[in-house]
C-alpha cells in the first residue's frame, strides 16, 4: 500500500503545531498501524529528519499508552481496538490519512502525538482506590459473597485502560466515562462501598477542577472506547454523587 | 447540597429536572391546543381556566418562565464551558461515526427554539398579559378559540411555527433520553425509554404542526 499521511508536528509544549505531508510506501496490510508509524520513522531517521514522536508499549490493547486520533476518529475506524491493534487492513491503497493527537485542554500536547494524561493519574489519586487498612482481624474477601451480576458489571467497568479516547472523542472533551468506571468499578463491590461517598465526590471534584468539559450524553465516548465501557457507568457514577449529596 | 450543585454532574442535573419540567408543560400545552380542533367550547373552558386560575397564573407561569430561562442561561454556560475544554479542534473530526447530528447540535436546536419562545412571548404571551393585568379589559370566557383561530391565518407565522417545531423534534430526540441519563436512570439508555423518547420527540411537534395546519386551513 501506498499512503500519504497528513500527521500533526509540534516541537513541544510551547512551540505551534501545524498539519505535515509524508509519504509512506509498500505497507503492508497486515502490519498493525503503529508499525506503520515505524516505518515512516525509519525513512525520517534515514532522512536525517526527526522522527514523528507517539505514545506506545505494550502494543497489544491493554497498557492504554497509545493515543491517536485517526481520520476523525480516537484509535482510528476500527471498533474495540486501540490503536496499537488497528490494522493497516482498514485503509485502502492510495488512501490519505490524518494523524492527530487526543485533544483536550486536560491533554496538553506534549510533542507531536504524545499527550500529557497525567490528569487521570490525579484523578485516580483522588479516591480510586480502596484503603486495605489490615487490622489483624480482617475478612478474608474471598468470604464475602459478590453476585455474578454485580462481579460481572465491576469486572467490565474494571477493563478500562485510561487511554483518554472518551476524553479525545467527546465534542466536550469530557472524562465522566472514564470517571464512571473508575467509580462503578469500586461501587459495584462490598469492599469499595465502604469508602464510597468520599470516592465520587473526591474524583469528581478532581475532574472538574482539571478542566474536562461536562457531558452531554451523546455516546460517542462508547462507541469509540477500546474496551466497550457503557454509558450506563456515567449513570451510575451520576447516582452515587447524588446519593453521597444528599 | 449546594456544593452538589456546583460540580459538573449537578449542574447537568440541574439542566436534567428543568428538562423535565419544561417537557410536562409542553404536553399539558399540547393537550389543550389540540382541544380547539374538536371543540371549541372545550379550548374555551380550558384557556379560561388557565388564564384565570391564580394558582396557574401567579404560582406555575412564574416557575414556568424561570424554568425556560434557566434552561436556556444553562444550556449556554454549559456550552461556553464545553468550548473551553477543547482549546485547539481537531483538523478531521468525523462526529457522525459515533454519535447523532441531534446529541451535537443541542445548542443550535435549543438557541432556535429559543429564537420561537421569544417571537411566541410577544405574539401570544404580550398581548394576553396585556390584556389582563395592564388594559384590564373584560375577559370574556369565549375569546380564546377566535383569538388563536386568527392567529393561524398568516402563512407567515404558520410556516414559522413548523420550522420551530422540526427544531424542537431535533432537540427532543436527544434531550428526552439524556434527561433520563443525566439524573441517573439507567432505564435512558433502555429501548423502551428510547422508543417512548422518539414517540414523544415525533408526535409532540407533528401534533402542535398539525393544530396550526389544521387551522391555517380551515380559515
Amino acid at each position: 500500500m501506498n499512503l500519504t499521511l497528513k500527521i500533526w508536528r509540534q516541537k513541544d509544549s510551547k512551540s505551534k503545531g501545524q498539519m505535515v505531508d509524508y509519504k509512506v510506501s509498500d505497507i503492508s496490510e497486515h502490519m498493525s498501524f503503529l508499525e506503520m508509524m515505524d516505518v515512516l520513522n525509519e525513512q525520517l531517521v534515514a532522512k536525517g529528519e526527526e522522527p514523528v514522536a507517539f505514545d506506545h508499549d505494550c502494543r497489544e490493547g491493554i497498557c492504554g499508552m497509545c493515543s491517536m486520533y485517526i481520520n476523525g476518529e480516537a484509535h482510528g475506524p476500527d471498533r474495540g481496538v486501540t490503536t496499537c491493534q488497528l490494522h493497516m487492513r482498514m485503509f485502502k491503497d492510495g488512501d490519505t490519512i490524518t494523524i492527530e493527537p487526543f485533544r483536550a485542554a486536560a491533554f496538553p500536547v506534549i510533542k507531536d502525538l504524545v499527550v500529557d494524561r497525567t490528569s487521570f493519574d490525579r484523578i485516580q489519586q483522588a479516591g480510586g482506590y480502596i484503603s486495605v487498612n489490615t487490622s489483624g482481624n480482617t475478612q478474608d474477601a474471598n468470604a464475602i459473597p459478590i453476585s455474578k451480576h454485580a462481579a460481572d458489571e465491576a469486572m467490565d467497568a474494571a477493563t478500562c485502560i485510561g487511554c483518554g479516547a472518551c476524553v479525545a472523542t467527546c465534542k466536550n472533551s469530557s472524562a465522566m466515562l472514564f470517571v464512571g468506571a473508575k467509580v462503578s468499578q469500586y461501587a459495584l463491590l462490598p469492599q469499595g462501598q465502604v469508602e464510597a461517598a468520599d470516592r465520587v465526590r473526591n474524583m469528581v471534584a478532581q475532574m472538574d477542577l482539571e478542566g474536562f468539559g461536562n457531558c452531554t450524553n451523546t455516546g460517542a465516548c462508547e462507541i469509540e472506547c477500546p474496551k466497550g465501557i457503557s454509558l450506563e457507568n456515567i449513570a451510575r457514577m451520576n447516582r452515587e454523587l447524588l446519593k453521597a449529596s444528599f | 447540597m449546594s456544593g452538589f450543585f456546583k460540580s459538573s454532574i449537578g449542574r447537568k442535573v440541574a439542566m436534567a429536572l428543568s428538562a423535565f419540567f419544561l417537557m410536562i408543560f409542553l404536553l399539558q400545552h399540547f393537550v389543550i391546543n389540540l382541544l380547539s380542533v374538536f371543540s371549541a367550547d372545550a379550548f374555551n373552558e380550558a384557556s379560561h381556566f388557565m388564564g384565570t386560575n391564580p394558582l396557574i397564573q401567579f404560582v406555575m407561569q412564574p416557575i414556568l418562565i424561570f424554568g425556560v430561562v434557566f434552561h436556556f442561561v444553562m444550556g449556554f454556560v454549559l456550552e461556553i464551558k464545553n468550548k473551553k475544554a477543547r482549546q485547539v479542534s481537531y483538523v478531521s473530526n468525523n462526529g457522525n461515526a459515533n454519535s447523532t447530528w441531534m446529541s451535537r447540535n443541542m445548542i443550535y436546536s435549543g438557541a432556535a427554539i429559543l429564537a420561537f419562545i421569544v417571537l411566541h412571548f410577544i405574539d401570544f404571551w404580550i398581548p394576553e398579559i396585556n390584556h389582563k393585568y395592564i388594559a384590564f379589559l373584560p375577559e370574556d370566557p369565549t375569546r380564546y378559540f377566535g383569538e388563536l383561530h386568527h392567529k393561524f391565518e398568516n402563512p407567515i407565522r404558520v410556516g414559522a411555527y413548523v420550522i420551530a417545531f422540526v427544531f424542537l423534534a431535533l432537540h427532543l430526540l436527544h434531550g428526552f433520553t439524556s434527561a433520563f441519563q443525566s439524573v441517573g436512570a439507567t432505564a435512558g439508555r433502555k429501548k423502551t425509554m428510547k422508543d417512548i423518547g422518539k414517540a414523544y420527540a415525533i408526535l409532540i411537534p407533528l401534533g402542535f404542526i398539525f393544530i396550526a395546519l389544521y387551522h391555517h386551513l380551515n380559515h
